[in-house]
């Protein structure tokens, strides 16, 4: 049964992939997305993501709805964890099951890819010698609140 | 009464998640000025709006009572 959530827990990787598979899947495409340590020079201690949750987990299903009619056949689950996370740990897990493995990897691109675009949810990153509230994945509008140096 | 919440570096500047106030009858616009005035700190020019879990694209959009408005920050989960 595909889902969509947010959680504060640790996601299980292997729950979120067993919710998409059936009969018809021929192949199941797994994105795991973790946290980074090195962005450039920016050394990053730990993440603190942030949802509107309610909202968020609409738009995740949304995601599996444009995937569905996309793709035919195409299954999708989304669970993203919010809280404060460490270098490694997973962030968001999103498992597609398709009848041909094609469209299970471009599925899977697109969940991403919208997530980033649509779904409520913000990353803080705290480094070394300060904070700062991402605001997309360019750090283009950013807010900062004690902002490395670029060379740090 | 409508409801406005705030999200990533907004709660922060405002200092809660949420606000009512008696603004049903108003615009989307108008909401969003009214809070600027308020909270000159706030910045809303990058937002999506969202009325009750839907974005609304519509800036003239009134508002009722008891909607729940964000002012959904650029996003940067995944």
């Amino acid at each position: 049964m595909e889902y969509y959530k947010i959680t504060t827990e640790e996601i299980d990787v292997n729950e979120v992939v067993l919710s998409v598979v059936h009969p018809e899947a021929g192949a199941v495409n797994t994105f795991i997305g973790t946290v980074r340590e090195f962005t450039g020079h920016k050394q990053t201690v730990s993440l603190q993501y942030e949802a509107y949750p309610s909202m968020a987990e609409k738009q995740l299903q949304r995601i599996g709805t444009e995937i569905s009619k996309r793709w035919n056949g195409v299954k999708t689950s989304i669970v993203h964890r919010t809280g404060k996370l460490a270098i490694s740990d997973i962030a968001v897990v999103i498992a597609v099951a398709s009848p041909h493995r094609a469209e299970s990897y471009e599925a899977s691109r697109y969940a991403i890819e919208r997530i980033k675009e649509i779904v409520p949810i913000w990353k803080k990153e705290y480094w070394v010698d300060g904070e700062e509230w991402i605001g997309d994945q360019l750090e283009q509008t950013s807010y900062p609140t004690g902002r490395p140096k670029e060379d740090s | 009464m409508v409801k406005i919440l705030f999200f990533a570096d907004q709660r922060e500047k405002v200092g809660k998640d949420e606000l009512e106030f008696e603004g049903e009858g108003m615009t989307v616009q108008h909401v969003k000025e009214y809070l600027l005035r308020e909270y000159p700190s706030l910045k809303l020019h990058q937002t999506m709006t969202a009325i009750n879990e839907e974005y609304e694209e519509e800036e003239n959009r009134t508002v009722k009572a008891n909607d729940v408005i964000a002012f959904i920050p650029p996003v940067s989960g995944g």
